[in-house]
């Protein structure tokens, strides 16, 4: 590797050719505070934070941009530096809606943060006109509060990113805002509702629709059974919200506080997980013999099935038609386990945990009533923040709970269910159910490592009972654009296809935790949060989704076959094309 | 100052539909496309309403925001119609110091328009400019080609009436 030799405030240094000076100085140990920067999204040198001295240079360079050269001298924390850093936050202080106290990112806004850091005393400096500003919170799943923002351009990257591109600046001047086109409610848009611009949002302009207030008025109405049900991702991150280091599992102890919080079953989505695998390998076993269409593409993450409906309608044919793990569950809730209880399905609320914002509008589909219509699979969505908060507000002491198990009624897993919190994972279940199904026989190998790990775009070529399945696995929804426009164009010749919409998979989901860019530029989250649950896979005695003893039951007691008439009507949807202008 | 958004139903021809998808088709492909169909665009429309924006989105498979925020940015683009006659009052230094304001007020007032938008019937539409260089006649407006100075807004009634019978 080439490398250069420069001076970061007098000490030398040696580093890769092609660094910018920010990843140079991070090297060395010193944090360059940024605001617009996010390593491959957002790298536009726009709001001068990371501005350093550079000898020889006639102003303040932006480092976050700027790449080093031999012999440079770099100097990060010099009066001028300091200065200029605190007069740009005082500027932005001067149109910002300073409800701190009261702001739902307090204590994780990262202009906060700085603020804090670089002493700013004076947030009057430049007071003056404020700006019209929009607040925007037409859709189920984000509120918008322009009072809030600093015109980052963090969330249009990740918009823009995933290939959905809704929101931009408009105007000029001081005007500008971040909005929609001709000034349309979000709801009016094509957003796919994966809210990744509200874990890229540095303040509290971007938060998701909270609805604490909901579970707290549920569980305190003694009419209602409330149930609970956490997705496989949030055990692998709810820690974030307490402290912990990223990557944490906290099964134990957020079952344990999920109890504590007054719910009256604790259930597992890894249950409708594993229901989701057996539905979807018999759909594509089916296909595959009776001449369906294919390739068949999973549905599990209603922000990818969102997309489909606007931006790809003619292929969702090839998109399965299971719900997801969350409505499954929802659905099973409603009917077996109300059945079993002798509960009035009217009479429970569901309440999930989910890392993602699409489910709070998943909810809201149609076709998602299996009991009956007007009751709802599921009520109310929480994110991981959400019940962060949630578990904050009840005051429960988090770090210092036991670890307790999941209700048994809908508790048991396995490890195939675990890993559908990560890219790959769901396609890794459906190969070990199916290839067992196919090959009449358990099979030993089930560790598919080709469809592991954190590219955004994979495919492999398994050969099971006689037949080479080709697969693809994509994360992240340019990346999907791309898949299926060749899917379109009748290229790849692919089997079997999983998407998820967040890069990464649920692990990256709009509603996990949100980590500042001063980490989130340096620390591969992905991978550490999607290591805990590979981990878990791995010292789980059951792994593939039909050896669930609950799963037999279910099918035995209540759902008949994988693709019976009942299960259709319980674990099945539908989907609508949308316009999307 | 926001720009306004038209709420009139819009009324274009399928010839102009024509004439702006042979300009989407010059222009697909290159870099930075959306600036020049826009300029273009609104040379055939007269202004760029959504259904002119979506158009040129569509053709050039960029997103509407792109170009939504791109007609947003530069003021030479207009997102409300004009009129048959447009009206423009000169908001610069010497027309304001003169009582600019006032007229402007008395022809929203008497048109029931803000600046920036049209009548129902098309006849009007109402701008506020920038200095036309016309400052010993202050406070100026223009009406089409026709200029007007040294007015008070009670000169008002009397030039729109003239428009309105059709006597201009």
């Amino acid at each position: 590797m080439n490398t250069v030799n420069i001076k970061i405030n007098g000490m030398p240094l040696s580093v890769p050719a092609g660094s910018t000076i920010l990843q140079a100085a991070k090297s060395a140990g010193i944090d360059i505070p940024t605001l617009c920067y996010l390593k491959d999204l957002n790298e536009i040198g726009a709001c001068r934070m990371c501005v350093v001295e550079v000898k020889g240079a006639r102003s303040l360079v932006a480092s976050c941009v700027y790449p080093v050269n031999e012999g440079m001298e770099v100097f990060t924390n010099t009066p001028k530096v300091i200065e200029s850093r605190k007069m740009t936050l005082e500027m932005l202080l001067s149109v910002h809606n300073k409800s701190c106290l009261t702001c739902k990112r307090s204590g994780t806004c990262e202009l906060q943060a700085l603020c804090q850091e670089l002493g700013v005393e004076d947030s009057t400096s430049y007071e003056g006109a404020m700006p019209d500003s929009l607040y925007d919170d037409s859709t189920y799943h984000l509120v918008r509060d322009n009072s809030k923002c600093i015109l980052c351009r963090r969330c249009v990257a990740a918009c823009a990113n995933q290939h959905v591109a809704v929101i931009g600046p408009n105007s000029r001047g001081f005007d500008t805002h971040i909005g929609c086109m001709f000034e349309q409610p979000l709801a009016n848009v094509a957003c796919v509702s994966c809210g990744q611009c509200i874990v890229a949002c540095p303040t509290g302009a971007l938060t998701e629709k909270d609805q604490c207030a909901d579970v707290l008025a549920a569980l305190n109405d003694p009419t209602k059974y409330v149930v609970v049900q956490t997705a496989p991702s949030i055990r692998a991150t709810l820690g974030e919200c307490f402290g912990m280091p990223v990557g944490t599992n906290v099964e134990g102890k957020m079952v344990a506080a999920l109890r504590r919080l007054g719910f009256q079953k604790v259930f597992d989505t890894d249950f409708g997980a594993d229901l989701t695998i057996m539905e979807e390998a018999n759909e594509f076993i089916e296909r595959v013999q009776n001449g369906g269409t294919l390739p068949m593409i999973t549905s599990c993450s209603p922000g990818w099935v969102k997309f489909c409906e606007y931006y790809f309608p003619e292929l969702l044919p090839n998109v399965s038609s299971c719900k997801s793990p969350q409505q499954m569950t929802g659905a099973m809730i409603k009917t077996w386990f109300a059945e079993k209880e002798g509960l009035d399905p009217k009479d429970i609320v569901v309440v999930s945990v989910m890392p993602c914002t699409a489910k709070k509008f998943e909810i809201h589909r149609d076709d998602m009533d299996a009991a009956g219509e007007e009751i709802p699979d599921t009520d109310i969505v929480l994110t991981t923040r959400e019940l962060g908060r949630l578990i904050k507000l009840c005051r429960i002491d988090f770090a210092s709970l036991p670890d307790e198990k999941f209700d048994p009624a809908m508790g048991e897993s396995t490890g195939a269910a675990v890993i559908f919190g990560s890219t790959g994972g769901v396609m890794e279940a459906a190969l070990r159910t199916a290839a067992d199904t196919l090959e009449g026989r358990s099979v030993d190998h089930i560790e598919y490592e080709e469809v592991r790990g954190g590219a955004g775009f994979k495919e492999a070529v398994y050969k099971i009972a006689g037949m080479d399945v080709k697969v693809a696995v994509v994360s992240g929804l340019n990346n999907a654009n791309e898949l299926l426009t060749r899917v379109k164009n009748g290229e790849g010749g692919y089997h079997f296809i999983e998407i998820m919409c967040c890069p990464g998979g649920c692990v990256n989901g709009g509603g996990q935790p949100i980590q500042p860019s001063s980490v989130r530029n340096f620390t591969d989250l992905r991978a550490a949060r999607a290591q805990a649950l590979y981990t878990q896979d791995q010292n789980m005695p059951l792994r593939k989704s039909h050896e669930n003893p609950l799963i037999k039951k279910a099918y035995d007691e209540f759902l008949g076959k994988p693709g019976s008439h009942k299960a259709h009507e319980i674990l099945h949807t539908t989907y609508v094309a949308r316009s999307r202008y | 100052m926001q720009k306004r958004i038209s709420n009139l139903p819009f009324s274009g021809t399928p010839e102009q539909e024509q004439k702006l998808n042979a300009i989407i088709a010059r222009h697909k492909g290159e870099k930075g496309a959306i600036m020049p169909c826009l300029q273009e665009a609104q040379e055939v429309y007269g202004y760029l309403p959504v259904e002119v924006q979506t158009m040129i989105a569509k053709g050039l498979e960029v997103p509407l925001e792109e170009v939504f925020g791109v007609s947003t940015f530069y003021s030479q683009f207009s997102l409300t119609p004009k009129g048959k006659y447009n009206i423009s009052v000169c908001l610069g230094t010497a027309c304001y110091v003169k009582g600019a304001a006032g007229v402007l007020d008395a022809i929203s007032k008497s048109l029931g328009i803000q600046p920036e938008e049209c009548t129902q019937d098309g006849m009007f539409s109402l701008t506020a400019c920038r200095c036309v260089g016309a400052c010993g006649l202050a406070p100026v407006m223009t009406v089409n080609d026709e200029v007007y100075g040294r007015l008070v807004p009670e000169d008002v009634e009397g030039i729109l009436e003239k428009y309105k019978n059709g006597n201009a």
